[in-house]
């Protein structure tokens, strides 16, 4: 029929793909590289070591980054699950809810923080603590953190319900299974997939975040993002590379944890149809 | 309700009754935290500024006056435009556009690839697309300086292999800004085109085939137009955070290449500040965005009326 010309193939494509590849792991790569290099300065190569991952431990600096990576990771667990746990209530009532009035309004509103470039939130956050007083520090990131993530825990969740077949509940609700026991029993299971991946990607996005913390984290309090670029600032040192190496590391381990979860949301529910969108 | 079971149905009578109160916590917390401030920010792009950080309840145009005209030292010259800001906003645009353009000539290729793969090796392909877009931002901004610095590897390896003599100097260049924002955003291009050509039904290039349309005009004439939507996205989320970016221009740039979100973060910063002229920038980026939006929008739908 097509005279053996494959539609699926252009020439040049390929090349375009690995091109692409390479620039995005090119950097990557490379910082990995030289934070293993064993100089004081980042432009020669002195041979193999990990002292400047001792160093981020043991190092002058170590209290610093001991403290700011404290802050990140206490404020990304608390803020990711709060963003899931409000992330999964909205979901439920978006798609078990029926067609209602300003639903539409209620899924702009719950994206409004992907749509609002990242500055202007910042800026408007800090305005907003400032208007009524709000202490900058630890708990005024925990709260902006909060706000960003909802639409990113937000979205797998709603993916993976919307593949769930209402009848579950049903024939849980007929079986007179009190609503709390149906969310827990029935509805937990099968969406767990979706709030796996839902928390994992607020994780990660509370973790990487550094304009909004900025505004709002106040004087002496410092995040792994913020004592990084502080210390960038200054000059790219090999600590620094180690340190983000390690960040970089665990970046990747959470997004393929996320992306296993995630295969595991392919296999099927048992269901005769999934329906297609929710309108 | 029994003939209904397995027919799948989404609306649930068990929670449906419970929406609203489903819902509150997430209308409060982003009501509360994210619309109400930026109502606020409006209100404060109005007000008199205070010499220390923060406002003088005082309505006055003053920030927006500042950012348009040019009132000469003392403030009471007849009003000229003022270029400075103007121009800091119109780089942001073109190179938040040149960093776009740039994306889409790789990305597309890169999309089309990957969506026509076999099953099996198209999930790889994708995770390793995914895989940068979730490292963290700062990081790979810094390591694209430390890759593209004056003395970095890239510049010793095109000397190794001859290329050039001398270093490049990028750093402090718009040219570097405008490779950190598509290094930045690349992957966002790539995810949204992907779901659109994988969704394409070849079939139609088929048709084409049969009726002798070469390959690349099948490609110009029916599949761009097919998955336009899908790149309409790309750029749309590769335009719109470029816009605003404040690390790429931040790192990678100088005095020079200037960008919206430096300008903005630098009104917040110590005393010299101005909080009412740091709001209006921002009130006027986010229209700026709004129009990419609403441009957006409207692509979309004659998209899908087309």
């Amino acid at each position: 029929m097509n005279r053996g010309v494959d539609l699926r193939r252009y020439f040049g494509f390929f090349p375009m793909t690995l091109l692409c590849l390479f620039i995005l792991y090119a950097p990557l790569i490379i910082v990995t590289v030289y934070s293993l290099n064993d100089s004081r300065s980042i432009t020669s190569w002195e041979g193999i070591s990990l002292r400047w991952y001792a160093e981020i431990f043991t190092g002058p600096e170590s209290e610093k980054f001991r403290k700011a990576a404290w802050n990140s990771l206490t404020i990304a667990v608390m803020a990711a699950t709060t963003a899931t746990i409000i992330a999964t209530a909205a979901a439920i009532g978006m798609i078990r809810g029926g067609s209602f009035r300003g639903k539409s309004a209620s899924f702009a509103l719950i994206s409004l923080p992907i749509m609002v470039p990242e500055i202007v939130t910042a800026v408007a956050t800090l305005i907003f603590f400032s208007a009524i007083g709000f202490k900058l520090g630890t708990l005024s990131i925990l709260v902006a953190h909060i706000v960003f993530c909802i639409p990113f825990a937000y979205m797998p969740i709603n993916a993976r319900l919307q593949g769930i077949d209402a009848s579950y509940e049903e024939a849980a609700h007929d079986l007179y299974a009190s609503r709390w026991q149906i969310f827990w029993h029935v509805m937990m299971p099968i969406m767990s997939p979706g709030i796996i991946s839902g928390f994992l990607l607020a994780f990660i996005i509370s973790l990487d975040d550094f304009i909004i913390t900025n505004f709002v984290k106040g004087a002496g309090v410092e995040t792994l993002p913020t004592a990084i670029f502080g210390s960038v600032k200054q000059g790219i040192k090999p600590n620094i590379m180690a340190l983000s190496t390690l960040l970089l590391l665990l970046s990747i381990l959470l997004v393929t944890a996320s992306y296993f979860v995630g295969q595991r949301r392919e296999k099927p529910v048992p269901t005769n149809q999934k329906p297609e969108t929710e309108a | 309700m029994a003939a209904n079971i397995g027919t799948g149905r989404a609306v649930s009578s068990t929670f449906a009754p419970l929406r609203i109160w489903l819902l509150l916590p997430g209308w409060l917390s982003i009501g509360f935290f994210l619309l109400i401030p930026v109502l606020l920010m409006l209100v404060y792009s109005f007000l008199t500024k205070e010499f220390r950080g923060g406002v003088i309840w005082e309505p006055t145009l003053a920030a927006y006056d500042q950012f348009f005209f040019d009132r000469g030292l003392f403030g009471d010259d007849p009003r000229r435009i003022e270029w400075k800001y103007i121009s800091i906003f119109w780089r942001s645009i073109w190179q938040a556009g040149g960093a776009t353009l740039l994306c889409l000539i790789i990305g597309f290729p890169t999309a089309f690839f990957i969506a026509t793969r076999p099953d099996r090796t198209k999930v790889i392909w994708l995770l390793l697309v995914t895989v940068p877009y979730w490292v963290n931002l700062l990081i790979r901004t810094v390591s694209m300086k430390f890759l593209i610095r004056d003395n970095g590897p890239m510049n010793d390896f095109l000397q190794y292999i001859g290329l050039i003599n001398e270093p490049l100097q990028l750093i402090n260049t718009n040219i570097a800004v405008q490779i950190g924002l598509f290094y930045s955003y690349l992957p966002f291009m790539v995810l949204p085109i992907f779901a659109a050509v994988e969704r394409y039904n070849f079939t139609l290039s088929e048709a084409a085939s049969d009726l002798y349309a070469d390959k690349w005009t099948i490609l110009r004439r029916i599949v761009i137009p097919v998955v336009s939507p899908g790149i309409f996205a790309g750029c749309i989320l590769v335009f719109v955070p470029s816009l605003g970016a404040f690390l790429a221009p931040d790192l990678l740039g100088g005095a020079k290449s200037f960008m919206i979100g430096s300008l903005i973060e630098e009104q917040f910063k110590g005393n010299i500040g101005n909080w009412p002229f740091g709001a209006a920038s921002s009130m006027i980026l986010l229209s700026l965005v709004l129009v990419a939006l609403f441009f957006y929008a409207r692509a979309q739908s004659q998209g899908e009326r087309a």
